[in-house]
């Protein structure tokens, strides 16, 4: 360990060797982590290194299978989130823990109300927390109703939650997936205020540029386990991230790209497409893109940004309000799922436990999923044509364990996403549109899961790529497509594109002109 | 037919409703489903006729009903919350066995397969509006959904029941037991629904096999019809007795059969819940176990 | 066999064992209140229900319509969705068993008349089942509430039906039907006689081997019971989920339906007000015990037969009513150990599969 050391005497949190088990899955592995009071401390790592559970054992959410927490110097292992609160310790999850039909003051007040010991003084209430608006920065009506909150707005409501029970240990989980650039630099500039005025924050974030701009020191975690510790000032962007991935990762990605003359008829085409979402009217606004064979086209942005009401649309699980989407010349606007499945739409889905697979279904079965009709025989399921498919899509994609009458639930999540690109890899397809193909998934599996893409690329589909990881984006995609507030801001090509010059596009700082 | 006997009957039909769409309401908002407000009111009118029977008192009848409402009310949450069992099996699984414990014990302490013997009641006789005003449970039942709803909107503990029921994980991660809120919800539900058992048996000052006849599902109509509010529940209770009067009163006319006005409560319900004129939405952790 | 068929049998056959347990207890306590001795009386039940071939007739009568809610019930389980309303579709289909059978001319041949009226009961248990259904599918109205309220709707429209127009005086039952009466066993077997067994116990049979069928060895077995697992991942696999539940409520009603025929064609020779007297709501309990499997269904419905006939068989010694507080304990301790099971088999297997990592 790569350690700054500290005494002791001023540390918020002291985490010792934890471990922590769900079923099969090794969520931290003896996992430290060692707080400053008074100062803003991110702890990094990929998807599934453990920083979320570490945060949960500390809130009290959970408890620790083996490890000691301390707060403030007390042993507080196996504390319940009554505890938690009472010391100080106030959590902001990932996703909200908010109650929509109650109003702001009602969700912020709710287990520690004014009044007495019966009677609940909602007056009381909505002064309480108008003041904590004003002593805080955190901009919200104190009587509105939850459900009819902008996503920036609900969360300031969770950190005036924390405050309003006299936090000095703030947690957030990964609090800029879902914020408008805007929105993340108020929210930078409320979490500074706060420090200043004598909180401890826990940042967990997976993103560089937050890391560097608004942290004290970074805690890294890779695998379950506690791996760095530094001072923000004195280490480098490319320090952290070799640190999360285990190995020198080149943040300039080498690209591979292939050149697909723009004379070759799209594959897929999509024009003027809008579609409305579950908040806003035009999640999807007036989107038009085409990918053409042979190439990969990746979709960079920030989580929420229309990327998965588009994939809804393309897919056929959501109607296009307007716009046309046409697949190697056929006009699909208004096709059904398995009428664009059969004409050579294959897809990964982003969330691969809602969409992808059939959690109680075995291996061979999810591998048919969405097939089951090139499986069987007038009513009946050909059982030996799908044991003998599993076999081959077991080996050819090495999935474990190779018993394909398993069932997928018992599978890491690498082999289960394996699962669902051989499933969507094995159809006969002329477009694949692949969204975070490697979110939750291993190292080693990430590897094979790009290797295929460019395998299907090489081989003459057409691919698009959905990704949040911007990495991801810069390692695969031949050209370059920024998605922001519902539309297409940019596009470059590969060979333009790196992350500075991405970034703004992302953020919402930078709209159109550079487009290539 | 004057007003005044239409709305003294009305009330008197309107009253077991009450107590036991307040139950529904209780428990519901609080996310445990209330299929078993039937059981908690034969329970207690069950109760009521051994605890009046023993003590020849109709206060003792009331306390040993409600008794008996509160303790079937326990069995359910200990079912629903601490072993997380399905809440609509559960509901179901107590109506059966309150018919069977019901005729167990009448068979055994009455020896009888219909009814108990005539026990005490409250107030005067006869259908009047006299001798309904003199009962203490009308009042009560008049009064059960207004004072439901300042538990449910203006007391901590409504504020928490509400939240449980919309976001248990919420509630819990602020330190809220969302057990022990749902373990009062369900037991006070228990209770308040056998109330309208009790009510039945001592205005008719027996108890008979299975006399609630399909009167906690009108209730879970009213508490569904009524959009899990206190006072639109209330008000659909007193809008499906008014019906049912209506049709007793009118019943030499021969106008609609009875079965046709009988089916209102039901239709009304399914027609809210398909949500042609407003739909109907339960709390949205309704049914669901918190983990 | 493998670790995983291990966990799932566990996990499936625990609860029931577990409820027996309990309801054995309680049994006893039931039995020492009214001052007998339980062994004695668990004896005579046995005595009274499989001891003899009228009790196994009976027993096996009980069964039949059980067999059917009880498969009705644990097929939209399947799907997801919780049919509450077995009983109206119960009655609707014995009611139009009845009605085909009194419209149709004495003399018609039976296996035609009887095709016939189980056709008609199939049609108004399907129709009964399809308004929850269509409802769910289009406006996403809640099942179990719309199949609660639809029992009572159907029921009073029945009731109306057969008291106003259409019983025998002094009576709430139709006239005897002319044609499509099925035969007793016992016309067959003479041991039976005196039991209300009759054939219908073999559409059941054939109910249940298709039902299982079709679940799991065909295309639309696997989508529905994708829909049931994971709605959204059936959706993404093309699978159109709201007519699956549209479907599966018609299909479930229409099985509930055809369990009127027992009563109807099978027993009596005519709708009564009120046959179904709790079979509809007692299928909930059959899937439940039976877990959901057409195979688990059918030894749940011997389950449930057996006890309501053991009813008869004490009632000299104990209330016969103690079986209706049984049902109720069954149900409970199954249900609450289903979740608690769950837990602990999975939880049994993951420390194996971590032992044999290690």
């Amino acid at each position: 360990m790569t350690a700054a050391t500290t005494g002791t005497g001023d540390l918020a949190i002291r985490i010792r060797a934890v471990d922590k088990w769900f079923g099969a899955v090794h969520a931290n592995r003896a996992a430290d982590l060692e707080v400053v009071r008074n100062e803003i401390n991110a702890l990094v790592g990929e998807n599934g290194a453990g920083k979320s559970t570490l945060m949960k054992i500390v809130s009290g959410l959970q408890p620790p299978d083996r490890g000691t927490i301390e707060v403030n110097g007390r042993d507080v292992t196996g504390w319940s989130t009554a505890e938690a609160i009472r010391a100080g310790v106030g959590m902001v999850h990932q996703h909200f823990m908010l109650v929509p039909t109650l109003s702001v003051a009602e969700n912020v007040v709710l287990g520690r109300e004014p009044g007495g010991r019966a009677m609940f003084d909602r007056a009381q209430a909505i002064r309480d927390v108008e003041s904590l608006v004003a002593s805080s920065g955190l901009a919200v009506d104190a009587n509105r109703l939850v459900a009819d909150l902008s996503v920036g707005e609900a969360q300031r409501v969770e950190i005036l939650k924390t405050l309003y029970r006299g936090a000095r240990i703030l947690l957030l989980d990964e609090p800029t997936a879902v914020l408008s650039p805007p929105e993340v630099a108020d929210l930078w500039r409320v979490l500074r205020r706060v420090r200043d005025q004598g909180t401890t924050i826990v940042l967990i974030t997976h993103k560089l540029d937050e890391i560097m701009a608004v942290t004290d020191r970074i805690t890294v975690m890779r695998q379950g386990a506690t791996v760095a510790r530094m001072v923000t000032k004195e280490s480098t962007p490319e320090g952290v991230a070799r640190a999360m991935v285990g190995r020198d990762v080149s943040l300039a990605v080498q690209s591979s790209a292939a050149q697909v003359s723009a004379d070759t008829a799209p594959a897929l085409e999509i024009r003027n497409l809008t579609v409305r979402g579950a908040r806003v009217a035009r999640a999807v606004n007036e989107v038009s893109l085409a990918v053409r064979p042979g190439e990969i086209l990746g979709i960079a942005g920030v989580e929420g940004n229309g990327q998965s009401e588009l994939l809804d649309a393309i897919v056929g699980f959501r109607a296009a309000e307007g716009g046309s989407l046409r697949l190697g010349g056929a006009d699909l606007t208004r096709a059904s799922v398995r009428a664009r499945a059969d004409a050579g739409l294959a897809h990964i889905p982003e969330d691969r436990h809602h969409r992808g697979l059939i959690l109680d279904y075995s291996i061979a079965e999810n591998l048919i999923l969405g097939l089951q009709h090139r499986f069987s025989t007038g009513a009946q399921l050909d059982r030996a044509k799908i044991r003998a498919n599993a076999e081959q899509q077991v080996r050819a994609f090495d999935i474990r364990p190779t018993d394909p009458a398993l069932a997928v639930r018992g599978l890491s999540g690498g082999n289960q996403q394996k699962v669902v690109i051989a499933r969507e890899l094995s159809r006969e397809f002329s477009v694949l549109v692949a969204a975070q193909p490697t979110r939750g998934v291993d190292v080693g599996a990430i590897e094979f899961i790009h290797d295929a893409l460019r395998k299907a690329r090489n081989a003459g589909k057409a691919i698009l790529l959905v990704s949040a990881e911007l990495r991801e984006i810069l390692t695969l995609s031949d050209r370059i497509a920024v998605m922001y507030g519902g539309r297409i801001v940019t596009e470059f090509a590969r060979a333009d594109a790196t992350e500075e010059v991405l970034g703004p596009f992302m953020t919402g700082a930078r709209r159109d002109g550079a487009a290539a | 037919m004057t007003l005044l006997l239409f709305l003294s009957q009305a009330i008197r039909i309107a009253v077991p409703y009450l107590f036991a769409a307040g139950g529904g309401v209780l428990a519901e908002r609080a996310g445990i489903v209330s299929l078993s407000l039937e059981g908690y009111m034969l329970g207690g009118a069950f109760g009521a006729a051994i605890g009046a029977h023993v003590t020849g008192s109709a206060w003792a009848g009331l306390a040993a009903g409600v008794a008996c409402g509160a303790l079937l009310g326990s069995l359910h949450a200990l079912c629903t919350i601490r072993f997380r069992a399905d809440q609509i099996v559960t509901g179901v699984a107590i109506n059966l066995f309150v018919v069977g414990i019901t005729r167990f014990f009448l068979q055994l302490a009455f020896d009888s397969s219909s009814n108990s013997p005539r026990v005490a009641g409250f107030g005067g006789e006869g259908a009047g509006a006299w001798a309904l005003a003199a009962n203490p449970l009308v009042w009560l039942g008049i009064l059960t959904m207004p004072v439901l709803g300042v538990v449910i909107y203006r007391t901590t503990f409504g504020l928490r029941a509400r939240a449980v029921g919309e976001h248990p994980a919420a509630a819990e991660s602020l330190g809220i037991r969302v057990s022990a809120v749902r373990y009062a919800a369900v037991i006070g539900s228990g209770a308040l629904a056998s109330l309208g058992g009790v009510y039945l048996t001592l205005d008719q000052h027996q108890f008979t096999d299975s006399m609630t006849a399909g009167r906690g599902f009108i209730a879970l109509a009213a508490v569904i019809f009524g959009r899990w509010d206190p006072k639109r529940a209330g008000i659909a209770c007193l809008l499906f007795a008014a019906a049912e009067t209506l049709q007793i009163q009118l019943q030499g006319a021969q106008l609609i059969p009875s079965q046709f006005v009988a089916m209102i409560p039901y239709v009304l319900t399914i027609v809210a819940v398909a949500g042609v004129v407003g739909r109907s939405t339960p709390p949205a952790a309704l049914g669901r176990a918190a983990d | 066999m493998t670790p995983e068929r291990r966990t799932a049998l566990e996990e499936a056959l625990l609860p029931p064992l577990v409820a027996l347990a309990v309801a054995l207890v309680a049994g006893d306590l039931l039995i020492l209140t009214y001052g007998e001795a339980p062994g004695a009386v668990w004896r005579l039940m046995l005595e009274g229900t499989w001891g003899n071939a009228y009790g196994i007739g009976q027993v096996l009568y009980k069964a039949t319509a059980l067999a059917f809610t009880g498969l009705a019930v644990a097929l939209t389980l399947r799907v997801g969705l919780f049919n509450i309303g077995a009983e109206g579709q119960l009655a609707a289909g014995g009611f139009a068993a009845g009605l085909v059978g009194l419209a149709l001319p004495a003399g018609t041949p039976m296996l035609l008349a009887v095709a016939l009226c189980v056709a008609g009961a199939a049609v108004a248990g399907g129709i009964t089942g399809a308004v929850p259904g269509v409802l769910r599918a289009k406006f996403g109205a809640h099942e179990v509430i719309v199949t609660i309220m639809m029992n009572f709707i159907v029921l009073a429209v029945l009731n109306y039906i057969v008291s106003a127009h259409l019983h025998v005086p002094e009576t709430l039952h139709t006239p005897s039907i002319n044609a499509g009466a099925v035969p007793r066993l016992a016309d067959s077997i003479a041991a039976f006689h005196g039991s209300a067994a009759n054939w219908t116990v073999l559409i059941a049979g054939a109910t249940i081997g298709a039902v299982a069928w079709f679940l799991f060895r065909t295309r639309a077995g696997f989508e529905w019971r994708a829909v049931g697992l994971q709605p959204g991942a059936a959706e993404y696999g093309g699978v159109q989920v709201g007519r699956v539940w549209r479907n599966a409520m018609i299909l479930s009603g229409a099985i509930a339906g055809i369990g009127g025929v027992n009563f109807v064609l099978g027993y009596k020779g005519y709708y009564e007000d009120g046959f179904a007297g709790g079979a509809g709501f007692l299928g909930i309990a059959v899937a439940l015990v039976g877990r959901n499997h057409p195979l688990g269904v059918a030894i749940a419905a011997l389950f449930f037969a057996t006890l309501s006939q053991g009813g008869l068989a004490i009632n000299a010694m104990v209330p016969k009513q103690m079986v209706e507080v049984l049902q109720g304990i069954v149900i409970l301790a199954v249900a609450a150990s289903v979740p608690e099971v769950r837990a602990l088999v999975r939880a049994a297997a993951g420390k194996r599969r971590a032992a044999e990592a290690s």
